[in-house]
This record gives structure tokens, sequence and C-alpha cells, in this order.
């Protein structure tokens, strides 16, 4: 039974939609599509997309994962085991429980790549330029690899038997394994790069000509020297040389108890690998307090583990054959340390000094405008040094000398060394808004405790130098990418399309970039009434209120 | 209640969980959801009641597989998406009149069944001023003859179309425009209203539930059960309404969270006049934060904040912990 014109029975006038009322124009608000920088992301010195990866593995695609972190650092299974991870500082989930353990996954991701023989990506057709490198440590090869990959000719010098730099002759095997080191070395040299072992350059002007630029990463090789009285026969060797040493398969004779002196991380690997190679007592002797140490505090809590003893406000004032004088400091007001007159006497077979490194720039000597402030080579902060075509970093420049550092040095190097080939300048990108906590919706993150990384056991560790930390199984390394909250950056959780009461978010194909700006999502500002809670309600914070402009 | 998925960053807490299999997404991620409610509508910017209203009736249509008519009383919902000549709904809709939803609702389930097309489901809907006032007697009469209706309160907790006047739901303090906040008992009486989820038990019809559109999921679940019932059926969602609550637009979602979080609004289903599950609180809250946020509390905030008052309201949800056991509630 229809009515007159044809509508149903009981219909007596004939209806409209309402999509024929825009009520987009009641906004003064509006929302916008935004990707914020995650503050793991920010606070990795190599650049990583840290957030970016993790996002893939927790899908389960490692090799997007691996692909999209290897563009910014080409040693994922390297840096797994020894970066001091300061992402994981900053990481926002360490307000909900604990840090995402960032690291680890890292890890996994690098180990799954060799065990799985992923290649790096080849290099881009040759562009005629040539770049000399000299020393091929982290940083000096990450400069290599992006320079490689842009199609430059890429040639490094080293002055050693064997590439890696510190991270073969100063960090011990038991925190990174050589087969992995050499694994990840070699698959980045596989590109094409040239390399000449035992090739020290000591004229870096004869050496750079026929070059279009050169980058310098040298690192710190120089152990220094603090003035202590010592008798004849005082048996005092350098930390960076006991080490060097022992990776050489040389280990030098220590003798039953060795004292370390010094606070940092070289002084925590010296009297640890003392420990490994037969001392029955390592005791390190440190000015300060613990808390004072320069040494990161897992370092620290491993070697105590390990046995190794602490002396600290404790200052060395002679040392003999067989024994040294110990004095004790205590800290004034300011917090720093003196002295008390106290003494002791401590019996010691041998002295290991660790008390820091210098920079060999002998091979500087004739650059003009370059540089040269405490020690270390002035550089821009795009790497380059006074003089117009020389570029260096890591140990060598002023910055926190760790692996990570000097491989983000590298890729900045590369790609102003790029940009300079191409006669142009490097500028860097703008940087995005910082995605802190209160720009998250943290109620729709799961409670999810973090996971924790197997250790070798305690003896196996003080009679080898087998690896200490062991990796994470799949199924942990895929939890722990999950605990990730993808701060800033959206991860497809649906919210803005399923809260907005006036139906206004358009959904397309995860991946199709169909929506704003190559999202997925957008938003139709038809209707759109500005009221702000997919804002408020989407989990990651990567919508943005606007104010509209009227 | 919905099965909480305890892996991946969000489990089941957001509209979707990309690494969960499509069978177990929720309806409102589907693209193709019917959208019972459609752009365009009238209602104020986060307005709840749409977006509670659009989250029950999209489920309801995928439960019965688009075959349903809903009916509406007069209300905010009713006037906000249906000015003539348009309307927003997308699907069969009928409004009667301010108080008599159930009993249309049961007039349109006797003609179904009638010219046999029971295969064709029945929803009523009103706001909480046409369900616990002056649609009580017409709901209790369908609840009590068992009619095959589901029937969902959109509680905002005020008379809200006709410009916030005191409903039988409005809670106790509330400044609306019939219980200002003047003089010594400012905003409305203690010892009043109604609480229709335990009226609706009382009648021991096969289902009732209560919801809010801050737990999406949570809510889905539930209109699906219901729809698995025949029967009276009750279902009491809390939306929360920016303008008549003087909550920001942006919070209307977070003020719902924080009711429940803070034991004001007990979140339970019951199966024939017994409590079956109820949902657990994550992160409890004192009432303050729940209160402070909405303009009509702002009375208890002033220069001498009105401590009593607010301890009162706090003995509320204290009492709703320990009379759903929320506490003993599996998390
Ligand atoms: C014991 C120890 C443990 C450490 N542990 C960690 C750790 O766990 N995590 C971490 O992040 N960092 C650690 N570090 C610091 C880290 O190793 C360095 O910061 C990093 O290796 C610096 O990289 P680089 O490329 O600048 O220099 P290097 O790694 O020092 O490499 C420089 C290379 O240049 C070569 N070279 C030097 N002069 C010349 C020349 N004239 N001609 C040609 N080649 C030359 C050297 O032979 C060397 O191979 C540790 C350092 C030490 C000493
Ligand atoms: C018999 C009758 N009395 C009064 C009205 C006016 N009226 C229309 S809607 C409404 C209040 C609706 O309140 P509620 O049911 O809580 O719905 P809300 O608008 O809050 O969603 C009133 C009083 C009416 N339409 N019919
Ligand atoms: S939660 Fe994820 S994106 Fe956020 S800081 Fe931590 S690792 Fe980075
Ligand atoms: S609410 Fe979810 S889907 Fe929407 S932008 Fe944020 S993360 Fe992406
Ligand atoms: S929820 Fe909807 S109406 Fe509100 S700002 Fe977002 S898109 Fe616009
Ligand atoms: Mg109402």
């Amino acid at each position: 039974m229809n009515g007159r014109d044809g509508t149903p029975f009981a219909i007596t006038l004939g209806v409209g939609s309402s999509l024929a009322n825009k009520t987009g124009s009641w906004r003064t608000e509006r929302p916008v599509y935004r990707n914020a920088l995650p503050p793991c992301n920010d606070a990795c010195p190599a650049g990583e997309n840290i957030q970016g990866w993790l996002y893939e593995a927790e899908g389960g695609d490692y090799e997007a994962a691996w692909r999209l972190l290897v563009a910014d650092n080409p040693f994922p299974a390297i840096m797994g085991r020894v970066c001091y991870h300061p992402c994981q500082a900053a990481c926002n989930r360490a307000h909900l429980d604990e840090a995402v353990g960032i690291n680890a996954v890292e890890r996994f991701l690098g180990d799954a790549a060799l065990q799985a023989g992923w290649e790096l990506p080849a290099p881009l057709p040759d562009t005629g330029r040539s770049v000399l490198i000299v020393g091929a440590g982290p940083s000096g090869l990450s400069a290599a690899h992006h320079l490689r990959r842009a199609g430059h000719r890429v040639v490094i010098r080293e002055a050693g038997p064997l590439p890696g730099g510190m991270m073969r002759f100063g960090i011990p095997a038991y925190r990174l394994p050589r087969d992995v080191l050499d694994a990840e070395v070699g698959r980045l040299l596989g590109s094409g790069i040239e390399l000449h072992l035992d090739d020290r350059v000591d004229d870096l002007m004869a050496a750079s000509r026929g070059f279009d630029a050169t980058f310098l990463a040298v690192g710190a090789h120089i152990g220094r020297r603090a003035y202590i009285p010592a008798g004849e026969s005082a048996h005092i060797l350098d930390a960076v040389g006991v080490l060097r040493d022992t990776a050489d398969d040389q280990p030098p004779l220590l003798g039953r108890r060795v004292v370390v002196y010094g606070g940092g991380n070289t002084a925590m690997d010296a009297a640890r690998t003392a420990k490994r190679l037969g001392a029955e007592e390592a005791i390190v002797v440190y000015r300060r307090t613990r808390d004072r140490m320069p040494a990161h505090d897992s370092e620290v809590a491993e070697a105590l583990e390990e046995g190794v003893i602490m002396r600290w406000l404790s200052t060395i004032r002679h040392v003999d054959e067989g024994s040294m004088v110990v004095e004790r400091m205590e800290l004034d007001a300011d917090g720093f340390p003196r002295p008390t007159g106290e003494t002791e006497e401590l019996a010691a077979d041998s002295l290991v000094l660790a008390l820091g490194q210098d920079v060999d720039l002998s091979l500087l000597d004739g650059v003009p405008d370059l540089e040269v402030v405490d020690g270390v080579v002035t550089v821009d902060d795009r790497m380059m040094t006074g003089h117009a075509g020389v570029f260096a970093g890591g140990d060598m420049v002023p910055s926190e000398r760790t692996v990570t550092v000097a491989v983000g040095h590298g890729k900045q190097a590369a790609r102003t060394i790029d940009a300079w080939l191409r006669g142009e300048e490097y500028r860097h990108a703008a940087r995005p808004a910082l995605a802190d906590v209160t720009s998250l919706n943290t109620w729709y993150y799961t409670d999810a405790p973090a996971s924790v990384r197997p250790t070798l056991d305690l003896v196996r560790r003080i009679s080898t130098f087998d690896e200490v930390t062991l990796g994470l199984d799949e199924d942990t390394a895929v939890f722990e990418a999950r605990r990730c909250l993808s701060c800033g950056n959206c991860f497809h959780c649906d919210n803005c399309f399923g809260v907005c009461p006036d139906n206004a978010v358009r959904k397309f194909a995860e991946g199709s970039g169909a929506g704003d700006n190559g999202r997925d999502y957008a938003f139709d500002l038809d209707y759109c009434k500005g009221c702000g809670l997919c804002v408020a309600e989407c989990p990651s914070g990567a919508i943005d209120l606007v104010p509209e402009q009227i | 209640m919905t099965e909480r998925l305890r892996f991946y960053q969000t489990g089941s807490f957001a509209v979707r969980n990309r690494l969960l299999p499509v069978v177990d997404a929720s309806v409102q991620s589907d693209p193709g959801r019917a959208n019972a409610i459609t752009s365009g509508h009238r209602a104020c910017q986060g307005c709840g009641e749409a977006l509670g209203a659009r989250y029950a009736l999209d489920a309801a249509m995928r439960a019965s597989g688009g075959r349903m008519v809903a009916v509406n009383a007069t209300g905010c919902l009713e006037v906000f998406s249906t000015p003539y000549p348009e309307t927003s709904w997308q699907i069969p809709w009928m409004h009667s009149l301010f108080g008599n939803a159930a009993a249309v609702a049961s007039g349109v389930a006797a003609a179904l069944r009638v010219t046999g097309r029971d295969d064709v489901r029945v929803v009523a809907q009103a706001g909480d001023g046409g369900t616990v006032d002056i649609g009580l007697g017409p709901l209790s009469g369908m609840f009590e003859r068992n009619d095959d209706v589901l029937f969902i309160c959109y509680d905002n907790e005020a008379y809200m179309n006709t410009g916030v006047q005191r409903s039988g739901a409005t809670p106790p303090a509330a400044r609306t425009m019939t219980t200002p906040a003047v003089g010594p008992h400012p905003g409305a009486p203690f010892g009043q209203g109604k609480d229709l989820p335990r009226i609706a038990m009382a009648h021991e019809i096969p289902y009732v539930a209560t919801a809010t559109v801050a737990d999406l999921r949570d809510l889905e679940d539930k209109v699906t059960t219901a729809m698995s019932i025949r029967g009276a059926r009750y279902l009491h969602v809390l939306v929360p309404c920016p303008l008549g609550w003087g909550s920001a637009s942006r919070d209307t979602v977070r003020v719902a969270r924080l009711a429940t979080e803070s034991g004001l609004f007990p979140v339970f289903e019951a199966h024939d006049g017994e409590v079956t599950s109820v949902t657990p609180i994550r992160r409890r809250v004192p009432v303050e934060d729940y209160l402070r946020i909405q303009k009509r509390y702002a009375h208890l905030f002033g220069e001498p904040p009105a401590t009593g008052v607010i301890a009162h309201i706090q003995a509320t949800a204290d009492r709703n912990i320990r009379r759903y056991r929320i506490e003993e509630a599996p998390v």
C-alpha cells in the first residue's frame, strides 16, 4: 500500500537526508593528523626511527622493521649489544610501567637479519665522486655505508689490521662477540667499499689529494697517564692496551691481584677482563662515589655481580712492586673529593690505568683552518671542520664517546658530504613537535610489564669471554615491541573513526595513504564540528586541534 | 561483558586492534557499519547521545542482519536528527510522543508477530526523562508483558532537549535549570531519583545491562547479547552531555570513563534479575576527579569547597562498588 506520491504507507511527506546540512560550518577548530616526534627517536644519537621499526616488528614483519632500521644505522646487532640506549631513558612507556626494551628488540632484528642473510640496499648508480675516510671505527664505517649507498666511491684507510675500531679493540668479546661484529661489518663492506688495512694516514693533506671530500674518524686511542710516583719495577699498564692485546689474543700478564684506576666504562671492562684472564681479585680504585662514576649503571652492576671490588673515594699515591699506597678521600661541601691524609697499603701485582683517552692528531699537522680545542677537533652541527671539504666525527670531535654517537656522526657527515658533492648546502629538516607523554591518552594501553633479558650463569661469565647478556626469543621480542605506545604517530587503532559523534572521519585501507596527506584516514570537513573528541581519544597523540581561520 | 584481550598495545580497549583477526573487530571499526545516524545531524559538538546511539544501533543492526525497526521517544535524539524535511536515520525509524516509546514499540512488535515477521527486531530508545519519568508506565508494562523489544535509555541525566531541567535520573548536587546552585542545598536534592536498571531487574526480565560511551567493546557486546535474546530487554547507556553538564566537548568520553572509574556509574549485566557480570575498575579515582571537570558541580568547589557534599557523593560511589562487588570483578 503506497501513498499518493509513491512513498510507503504512513509516510505522508518525502524525506531528505541530513547530509544536506553541512554542520562543518559550526567549527572553530579543526582536527589535523600529525606526526609528532617520539621521545625515543629524539634521543637516539643515530637518529633511528624507532617508533617506525617497532611498528613493523609489532606486526611480525621483521624484515620491514630491519630495513627501516638500517636506513639510519647499519649495525642493529651491534647496537642491540653495546648501545647505552638513551632512547629507553626517554621512552614514554616509563610513565606507565617501564620503558620499552627497544635495545633488546633491536638486537633481535639484527640477529634475525644475520641469520636470514638479509642484504643492505644496493648502492645507487656511480656518481663519479670519491670520498676518503680515515679510520674504520663505527663512525668511519657508518659514513662509508651512507656515502656508498648514495653512489659515491668510498676509500677507507685504516691503521689497524682489522676494521671495527674500538668495537673490536676496546669493547670486550663478552659484550660484543666477534662473529657478530665481523658479520655486520663484512655485510656493510660488501657494497663495494674499498678498505685498506694496516694503512695509517700520517699526512692528511697528502692523503686527501685526488678525493672530492674527506671524513676523519680516527677515534681516541692514546691512554691518558696520570703522574703517580712509582718504584722501578712497578707493573703499570694502560687499560686500552690491555683490552687491545686481549682482543688480539695476546693477553698481558696481570698477576693475581689487579688494581684498575678510574671510574669509566673502560675501567669496568678492564677489571672484568682481568677477572676472565685469571685474576683472583680485580679492584677498581676511583676518586669519587658510585653515583659520580661515569660508567653506566648496568656496567657497574655487572662488574659487581662478577665479583669486581670497588674502592670508591680513593686515590693512588705510590706504586711499587707487589703493593701500592692508597689514600682515602672525602667529599667537600661542593661534592669535590679532597685528600684526607689517611693512607693504606694495598697488595697488588699490577696497576691498570683507565683514565680516559686522547686523540692522536698528528696526521692533521699542516691542515689550515682546523680548530682544536681541548684535544678534539671543532666541527659545526653538520660535521664539517674549519677546513672546507674536511669533515670529522666520532670520538675525535667534542661529544659523548659512544658507538651510537659515532654512527650518528657518520650518517650526518655522509648527508652533508653528499650535499657538498652536489654543490649544495645540507639543511636540517624542520623538527616536528615532541610527542611527550601529556599528548597521549594512555588509558587505551594494556598493562604489560617489561620482559627481562636472560644472562649467562655467573660461573661461565667469569671464566670465559662468552657473551654475558643473551637475546630474546621471538615471542618475547614481539611482546616487547607491542609494548610500544607509538608516540605521536598513528598506529591504526580506529579510535578517531569510532568516536566521532558526527561520523566525520573517513577510513581507507591500511597502507593505502588515500586519506589526509598520505594517511589512511581523512576528516570530512563538511561535517566535522571541531568538538575535539577524536583528538582527546587518539591514544598516540597523532591528531592536533588547530584554530580555524574564520 | 567484553572478554579483555591482554596482548598487544591496546588489547581490546581501542576501537580496533590491527593485529587481531577481523572477526574480533568492533562494529564501529567496520567501514561498512550501518551508520544508523549519519552526518549532518544537529547535535551539539561532542554529543554523547549521538555517539551512544550510533554505537548501539550499529551493533543492533549487525546483530539483526539489518532487519530492525527503531522507535524513538521525543528528546534531543529525535529533535536533532529529524528536523523536517531532513533525517539522519539510515534505518527504519519511527517517532510518536515523549512518553509512549515503550508502548509504541510493544505495538510494533505485536504487529510484526501477527503478520509473521518475527525476523524483524524492534528497538525502542529514549532519553532518561522519556524513560524514568514520563515513559515509566508504558515501559513497566512492556517489561511485565515481556514484549520482544530492546529498550535503550540514553541517560544524560536531565531533560536536555528543553533546556536542562532535572529528571528522575539527575544525580544529587547537580545543577540544572530547575535545581539551581543557590540556597543551603544547591543543586539536585539527595535521596530522590530512580535507579532504572534496578527497577528493570525487579521486573525479572531476561536481560538488563548498563554501559557507557567510554567502553565501546563492552557496549557492543551487550547489544549483541541483548539481540540474541527474545523478550523484554533493557540497556541503560550513560551519555555525557557537554551542554548540560558543562564539560568540554572533547571530554565526552573522558567524563564517562571517570564516571565508571570513580564507581559512580556501575557497569554490569543481569540475566533474569540476577547480576551476572560486572566490569572492573581499572584505575580507581576519587569522585572529585569526575566532578571537577563539569560545571554543573562547580558550586562544590568554591571557597570553601563543599567537602560534606563531596563526601556524600563519594559514599554513593563506595556503596556502588560494594553493591556490585566491583572490586571482586575479574580484571
Ligand atoms: C673499553 C671500551 C669500551 C667501550 N664500550 C662501549 C659501549 O659499550 N658502548 C658504546 O656505545 N661505546 C663504548 N665505547 C666507546 C666507543 O667504542 C667509541 O666511542 C667508538 O668506538 C668511537 O668510534 P670512532 O669511529 O670515532 O673511533 P674508533 O672506534 O676509535 O675508530 C677509529 C679507527 O681509526 C683508526 N685510526 C686511528 N688513527 C688513524 C690514522 N691516522 N690513519 C688511519 N686509521 C687511523 C683506528 O685504528 C680505529 O680503527 C667503549 C670504549 C672503550 C675504550
Ligand atoms: C508530553 C510532553 N511533555 C513535554 C514535552 C517537552 N519535551 C520534549 S523533550 C523533553 C525532555 C527530554 O528529556 P530526555 O528524555 O531526558 O531526553 P534528552 O533530550 O535529554 O535526550 C521534554 C520535556 C513533550 N514533548 N511532550
Ligand atoms: S613508547 Fe614507543 S614510541 Fe613511545 S618513546 Fe617508547 S619506544 Fe618510543
Ligand atoms: S585515533 Fe588511532 S587511528 Fe586515529 S589517528 Fe590516532 S592512532 Fe591513528
Ligand atoms: S570527533 Fe568528529 S566532529 Fe569532533 S573534531 Fe573529530 S572529526 Fe570533528
Ligand atoms: Mg536526558
